[in-house]
């Protein structure tokens, strides 16, 4: 599928109508904060205000301004149904959003357009996204993608060079524990079922040292990790010093 | 270019006190709000619109004060500086009326750090509060008043309602915001159902001019009818709330002066010296509302349009106080973080903060005009005996007097007097 203005999507005739229906369902579901992705949407307002704040304080940006992010070019890597590429856009970001699964890029456009947001989402993966030649970006949202790749390093050598200089790229993801093989995996998967059974594997869970050491060996400024934290009686995700489970990571180029 | 639908990010029904008092916080949170009423914003500042005084407590005075409306007040406000709640009794042949022994007694002198030095809350003429809140709203260049007209039709699509008002004007809005009170028209086209439970009284409220200074302090007399209070406004005048069967309470609003002033004070007492009612009197029905829910898809409830409360603690207007002060914290944080000015997850955590509240209140209230509304003599002996022990026990007064304040629990960043 070419990258196109989202509002072109749904009229293209190269799209069989039933895929739209079936792709547009879909976005309902994602987009419903009630429905299968709930503990998303409960987790995104933590990410949301640790984006927000890393960015004003990296970019010296107006904290009252209601598009402080504008101007500035945003790559959104596993960027799903646009959860995150969404609020970036409305805070001023030009925000491209790749993903390797091809339903999430519609699913994606669908929504963008639905709400009249120009974001460009492609379904691409980082490594082919620098072989395409794409200028590079000043912010990476890299968030609980990398526990996925097959190949860490050549992720995070690809990631690197799609950062500009002076850019910043933010990692976030689950640590490699026992707390973390308890809470985020069995109880999140079989108890709670907030996420599919089979969503993460042990094996490829992160220390963040083995996110530190090859980022900094590819001159990357690594700072880090910051715990989040759910607490179960308000519900509510927050910041906190524990990083023996969710965690991220700010990673930022030299101008 | 084409003629541009004006957007809002929210649209407030009602400009009332609570709509108004919405409007303020949320702009000060970094919204653009427009706020629709069915009539001209300069009706409700009529002397013989609104008779009734707030008593309001001293958290949401900082509020008012980060939102610049206390400085609009200027001299129409008295501190609330004592409490006197106590069991009363009219005077008969045999004994005069007034204040009884004082069962419980809430002193300013009582608040700790950080709220010491503030008295319990400020008394403010609601006409007053209505005049003050409107030139504020009027100085902001991100509230549009619209006046006399109705939301005609709406239409919900993504995260914006597309709505035309009665007047042919049509704009966009993200969140619809209902403040129209009691009977909101926003809540049931909603379909939100609503409990409402009566009391069988009704509130009578005057103005009285007395001899003597009042010290800013309020009484709060149960008598056989219902509770009896009188709070102190600005000057030697005092607000009068006084609950009867609701034929006494309609004859009390109509009946001759004469008449009135005896009965008056045969209740009030003399302790204040010479009493002059002044003024036009009014009379309304006290009933409780909860709503079940206070939110909708793209749609929360504010004020009286989503809790009724009884007038005994004086906490209506409070309620709808801090309904708008959490309301323009979970707004402010949606507009940080990209996040639709309606978002769903938001607006579920709004209804989470305030129903707590709101409900703990209409259930101490209720208890409240229950317990204290009746004549029976073991009924009255135990609560006296009840409100004496919560007088002789230092923390639990502290408690009540703080609760009473509204300086409890985790505070949104208004009541604390900084903005969201």
């Amino acid at each position: 599928m070419e990258p196109s203005n989202p509002k072109t999507v749904s009229s293209a005739a190269s799209i069989d109508a039933k895929e739209v229906a079936k792709f547009a369902a879909m976005a309902e579901e994602w987009w419903d904060p009630a429905g299968k992705f709930k503990p998303l949407h409960e987790f995104n307002p933590v990410r949301l205000a640790f984006i927000r704040k890393h960015l004003l304080a990296h970019f010296s940006l107006d904290n009252r301004a209601r598009k402080p992010l504008s101007g500035l070019r945003l790559l959104d890597i596993g960027c799903g149904g646009g959860l995150l590429s969404v609020p970036m856009a409305r805070l001023g970001a030009r925000v491209t959003g790749v993903d390797a699964a091809a339903p999430n890029i519609a699913i994606a456009r669908h929504h963008a357009s639905q709400i009249g947001l120009d974001i460009d989402f492609r379904h691409n993966t980082s490594e082919q996204l620098l072989a395409e030649n794409v200028s590079p970006f000043d912010i990476i949202l890299n968030m609980e993608v990398i526990e996925h790749t097959a190949d860490r390093h050549s992720f995070l050598s690809s990631c690197t060079k799609l950062l500009a200089p002076g850019g910043i790229m933010i990692v976030a993801t689950l640590n490699r524990t026992a707390k973390a093989r308890a809470l985020a995996i069995f109880a999140a998967e079989r108890i709670l079922r907030w996420l599919p059974p089979g969503t993460h594997e042990y094996e490829k869970l992160v220390r963040p040292e083995e996110i530190k050491v090859p980022l900094e060996e590819l001159g990357l400024q690594v700072t880090g990790p910051f715990g989040v934290s759910y607490n179960p009686i308000s519900r509510q995700w927050s910041e906190s010093s524990d990083t023996s489970i969710n965690y991220m990571m700010l990673a930022k180029k030299n101008a | 270019m084409e003629q541009r639908t004006r957007k809002y990010d929210a649209l407030i029904a009602g400009g009332g006190l609570v709509g108004l008092t919405t409007a303020l916080a949320l702009e000060s949170a970094g919204l653009r709000i427009a706020v629709v009423d069915t009539a001209s914003f300069e009706t409700q500042l009529a002397t013989k619109f609104d008779g009734r005084a707030s008593a309001i407590s001293f958290a949401n005075m900082r509020m008012l004060d980060a939102l610049g409306v206390r400085k609009q007040l200027t001299t129409n406000i008295g501190p609330i500086n004592q409490i006197l709640v106590s069991d009363g009794r009219p005077g008969d042949g045999l004994r005069r009326g007034g204040p009884g022994p004082y069962l419980l007694h809430f002193d300013r002198d009582e608040l700790q750090e950080p709220d010491a030095g503030e008295p319990l809350g400020w008394m403010v003429e609601n006409r007053h509060m209505r005049i003050a809140l409107l030139a504020q709203a009027r100085k902001s260049q991100n509230i549009t008043l619209i006046p006399e007209t109705r939301i005609r039709q709406k239409q919900q699509e993504h995260s914006r309602w597309q709505i035309r008002l009665d007047n042919g004007q049509e704009l966009i809005a993200e969140l619809l915001i209902g403040a129209e009170g009691r009977s909101s028209p926003l809540r049931e086209a909603a379909g939100i159902r609503t409990h409402e439970w009566g009391y069988n009284q009704w509130g009578v409220v005057a103005t009285v001019e007395h001899e003597h200074e009042h010290h800013g302090i309020a009484h709060e007399y149960f008598l056989p009818a219902g509770p009896f209070a009188i709070l102190p406004l600005s000057g030697r005048r005092c607000s009068l709330v006084w609950t009867e069967k609701p034929a006494a309470a309609q004859f009390l609003q109509s009946c001759e002066q004469e008449f009135f002033q005896a009965e008056l004070e045969r209740r009030f007492g003399d302790f204040l010296g010479k009493l002059t009612a002044t003024g036009p009197r009014w009379a309304y029905p006290l009933t409780l509302m909860a709503v079940e829910q206070y939110t909708a898809p793209g749609l929360v409830l504010v004020g009286d349009a989503a809790h009724g409360m009884h007038p005994i603690a004086g906490q209506g207007f409070n309620a709808g106080i801090r309904d708008a002060a959490v309301l323009a914290d979970i707004l402010a944080g949606n507009l940080r973080n990209g996040l639709a000015t309606d978002d769903a997850t938001a607006l579920k955590t709004y209804e989470q903060r305030r129903r707590f509240d709101n409900a703990s209140l209409l259930a101490a209230t209720d208890m409240f005009v229950r317990l204290f509304s009746n004549d029976i003599a073991p009924i009255r002996h135990l609560r006296g005996l009840g409100m004496s022990a919560v007088d002789a026990i230092g923390p639990a007064r502290r408690f009540f007097a703080l609760e009473a304040g509204g300086g409890i629990g985790s505070l949104p960043n208004l009541l604390r007097g900084e903005l969201p």
